[in-house]
């Protein structure tokens, strides 16, 4: 691709010139373009926004892993004795609520997605950056809900909010409801900024199938995410409704249908996991092809599965009620388009693993993480084929293996990716180098912590014990005090990355436009932009990822 | 008895083999793919790893038969997996006919289970080996769910109706019960013991007798407690059908619908009489929800189940007129 040749002081658009051009080049940034807390809270930059929302997002990420560490402090003993029994119901059902709602489905669309896009296709901004802003604020706003929740006793029913105890519970069910309803707007809204931007304001040339895969990847999301956040918005909402008003519509003393809710629950959030998987593939699909300087293998095929998956996530929820008396042949449908979604799954790990051959593969931070998502994510997807199984599932669900499961795919899947593209692409974000060897052990770190904390859950899962125990059979101890090992290594790999980010913004070696040697509209304009992206308007003239290749190989 | 670091469950039912047959070949099948796609991934990046900033690797761009192959051997390999786990799943629930019956209660935070012979158990369920058990239950609360790790069975337990599961146990012992769906503060405490015994074992169990007399015989105490007999008189002169011969039969009602007399049936027309009314009867019986347990509903359903139909009449005389527990009142 090509923009407009690199941009140079002379042209630089923007208010009137300052008198010296040396200062005014280092002026024309995002970040320096004016300061103050009111130039921050009411941008309409979609790379502030951005900013804002990693900032927002991780902190929820600190406050969700608190809790994980509390978890797995008690579980380091069979008996129930570091904290209370609704204590600990209280620690796991907001560990989920936080770590879903409010780090999960807003960490790369929110953060990534809303800096990279509108940059990727050469646009200026997001279609709507007002509803970008408004966004944000609808987001901190559901997020202040579930804190009230939160500090005010907090809620014990687990994320997923089952009827009929959640309309029983006697916790601040109705603030983490409110709270996660109205965090779903920042969703929807989001969504919606993202395809309108991506159908109208692509840059001249830019074709759909020259878009970067991380912007199909967004694509796909953002479908979910404005088809399937209104029906978990109805359905949290019936149960405060149904908690104050009594309506009768899960509780079965009324007349209510209790496995009603499991049905509208599931129907938007398996889909969630796609919105939290999706764009991670994006960009691992990026990082793959950058870190190898080398076109991607079966790029259609790539973009393709993406929407396959998202399709696909929307006939699958049957597959959490295998064992709740839905009819067997009901499960059985829903065992066969849940076994379907392993396909597009298998093709783009095929398809990455393809790119790295005969290519000139960079050993770097960007591409560690790459490589450990794919091996996390091959086992979290290959274990996703046990609990699609029927006639094993019924052993294995609500067990340790369905948290062993999805968290390969949330947390070994989609935050492997987040990390890696947030390496990948902070010199473009912030204009500093993030230290590689500190990078380096954060990821070897990462991986290896991963694997201890939840390989042995597992096992734990398949000898029987369920999940959301506060106190478990002696027999289960070794391979619990195995995992909260691994958590304390892996809670040391997420802590360096935080500390390193914040040393590099102010002391980190000056980035180049482009560090990696990368492809992509990105990659030619500043690190870290100017506020307009580009000083004019790009046009593309290349399909995606043109790197100049020694010669082209058609199979 | 425990090993240290355990990685196989107890196999004590008929299913057990089976579900871990298809475990096996499934950890074979992740395995292999597992190991195949790091040594491709990581033999990549290393045997291609960047030696110089010229390198200019070639442009490959995909190739269709690759695409083919990596797409319809998975799919293969799931559709496999798909006809052996449904099966196993369909045998998980079709009960055996002439199934041992147990009913279970849930409740927070505890199992409540009672056999026909009128033993009653908390936080426990004696079995005898080599005999097919069905369980009919239900909650008193909240959803809980009935596992049994050793037989690899698990049912969600629900308020308001009956779900039922079964198991055929293999080997004496004593194994896990624990409540799987997350029912509030004291779930993890919601746990108990089935206990597998040989058949003379089992039976002496039951001839240590239970202090009510059979299940059945409970409930009939209960019908006649509740008023029951005033209108579902076995002459066929109360204002409610009468119930021998109903159950397991159909019964036609007011809509025209017909309808399966079975124990969700008969619960549902105690606890909410007006749902199903039979044909040929008006909608006068009052509810008993509230006033009769989730067990009491059990050695009622028991009860009504012994209620043969009269010598003479082979079969119910109307359809409807086996109608429900329902029906009827004072």
């Amino acid at each position: 691709m090509s923009a407009g040749p690199e941009p140079v002081p002379a042209r630089r658009p923007g208010g009137p010139p300052p008198p010296p051009p040396v200062e005014r080049r280092d002026k024309a940034n995002y970040l320096n373009v004016s300061f103050g807390v009111k130039s921050w809270l009411l941008t309409t930059d979609h790379k502030r926004i951005a900013l804002l929302y990693l900032a927002s997002i991780s902190l929820m990420f600190a406050l969700g892993g608190l809790f994980a560490v509390a978890i797995r402090l008690e579980l380091l003993t069979p008996g129930g004795d570091l904290v209370q029994s609704e204590t600990y119901n209280k620690l796991f059902t907001m560990h989920g609520i936080v770590m879903v709602f409010f780090f999960l489905i807003p960490s790369i669309p929110a953060v990534l997605g809303n800096f990279l896009i509108p940059i990727m296709i050469g646009a200026r901004d997001l279609a709507f950056p007002r509803l970008n802003l408004a966004s944000w604020y609808v987001y901190m706003i559901g997020a202040a809900f579930t804190l009230y929740a939160l500090i005010s006793g907090g809620v014990d029913t687990g994320w997923t909010f089952y009827t009929p105890y959640s309309i029983v519970s006697n916790t601040h069910v109705v603030a983490a409801a409110v709270g996660i309803f109205v965090t779903g707007f920042s969703s929807i809204l989001t969504g919606l900024n993202f395809i309108v931007t991506i159908h109208k304001m692509r840059a001249p040339g830019l074709t759909w199938f020259r878009l970067p895969l991380f912007v199909w990847a967004h694509y796909a999301t953002s479908l979910i995410m404005v088809l399937g956040t209104p029906v978990v918005a109805v359905t949290i909402l019936m149960v405060a409704a149904e908690r104050i008003l009594h309506l009768g519509l899960f509780d079965p003393r009324l007349g209510g249908d209790p496995v009603l809710f499991q049905h509208l629950f599931w129907f938007y959030s398996h889909p969630a996991v796609y919105i939290m998987i999706l764009p991670s593939m994006g960009v691992i699909s990026e990082l793959v092809t950058a870190m190898s300087r080398k076109r991607i293998f079966g790029y259609g095929v790539i973009a393709m599965s993406s929407l396959a998956i998202a399709m696909l996530g929307f006939l699958v929820w049957g597959h959490h009620l295998f064992v709740s008396g839905q009819s067997a042949y009901a499960g059985m449908v829903f065992s066969l388009l849940s076994f379907m979604v392993a396909i597009p799954s298998a093709i783009k790990v095929f398809n990455w693993t393809a790119t790295l051959y005969k290519g000139s593969v960079a050993l770097q931070t960007p591409l560690l993480y790459t490589v450990g998502f794919i091996g996390l994510f091959t086992i979290g997807g290959l274990t996703g084929i046990f609990l699609a199984a029927t006639g094993l599932d019924v052993h294995v669900h609500d067990t340790y293996f369905v948290i062993a499961h999805f968290h390969y795919i949330m947390v070994g899947g989609a935050i492997m990716g987040y990390l890696g593209g947030l390496h990948f692409w902070w010199p473009k974000i912030t204009g500093r180098m993030y230290p590689e060897w500190w990078a380096r052990v954060s990821a070897a770190t990462v991986f290896l912590g991963f694997n201890l904390t939840f390989f042995p859950q597992f096992v734990l899962g398949y000898l029987g014990m369920p999940r959301r125990y506060h106190a478990y059979a002696e027999e289960f101890q070794v391979l619990n005090v195995m995992s909260s090992a691994g958590a304390s290594i892996l809670g040391v790999g997420y802590l360096l990355p935080m500390l390193y980010f914040g040393w590099s913004m102010r002391y980190g070696k000056k980035a180049p436009a482009n560090p990696w040697g990368a492809k992509g509209l990105e990659w030619e304009t500043d690190s870290p932009p100017i506020p307009e992206n580009f000083a004019r308007q790009p046009h593309v003239t290349e399909e995606a990822y043109a790197y100049a290749p020694s010669e082209v190989v058609v199979v | 008895m425990f090993r240290e670091l355990p990685l196989w469950p107890d196999q004590a039912s008929t299913m057990a083999g089976r579900v871990d047959a298809l475990y096996v070949f499934l950890l074979a099948i992740g395995t292999f793919f597992s190991v195949l796609i790091a040594v491709l991934v990581v033999g990549f990046a290393v045997r291609f790893r960047r030696r110089s900033e010229d390198e200019r690797p070639p442009a490959i761009l995909g190739s269709t038969a690759l695409e083919l192959t990596w797409s319809l051997i998975p799919l293969g390999i799931v559709l496999f997996v798909f006809v052996w786990a449904t099966e196993i799943f369909f045998a998980m629930n079709r009960v055996p006919p002439g199934a041992m019956e147990i009913y279970v209660v849930g409740k927070r935070w505890m199992w409540k289970t009672q056999h026909l012979t009128g033993q009653r158990e908390i936080n426990e369920l004696h079995v005898p080996v080599g005999v097919p058990v069905k369980l009919t239950m239900t909650s008193e609360d909240v959803i809980h769910s009935f596992y049994v790790p050793a037989f690899r069975m698990k049912k969600d337990v629900l308020p308001g109706r009956y779900s039922t599961m079964w198991f055929e146990a293999t080997r004496p012992g004593r194994y896990h019960l624990f409540c799987a769906e997350y029912c509030g503060t004291k779930h993890s405490g919601m746990i108990g013991s089935v206990v597998v015994m040989e058949p003379a074992a089992f039976q002496a169990w039951l001839a240590g007798g239970a202090a009510g007399g059979s299940l059945s015989a409970a409930g009939e105490r209960r019908f006649a407690e509740l008023g029951c007999q005033t209108c579902h008189r076995a002459d066929s002169a109360g204002r409610g059908p009468v119930l021998d011969g109903l159950f397991g039969g159909t019964v036609r009602l007011a809509n025209g619908a017909t309808v399966q007399a079975d124990e969700t049936y008969v619960r549902e027309s105690i606890v909410n009489p007006a749902a199903k009314v039979v044909a040929g009867y008006q909608p006068i019986m009052p509810t008993y929800q509230g006033l009769v347990s989730e067990e009491g509903l059990m050695q009622l359903i028991a009860y009504i189940q012994t209620l043969k139909a009269p010598a003479g009449r082979a079969t119910p005389p109307a359809a409807g007129a086996g109608a429900s527990a329902a029906e009827g009142a004072r």
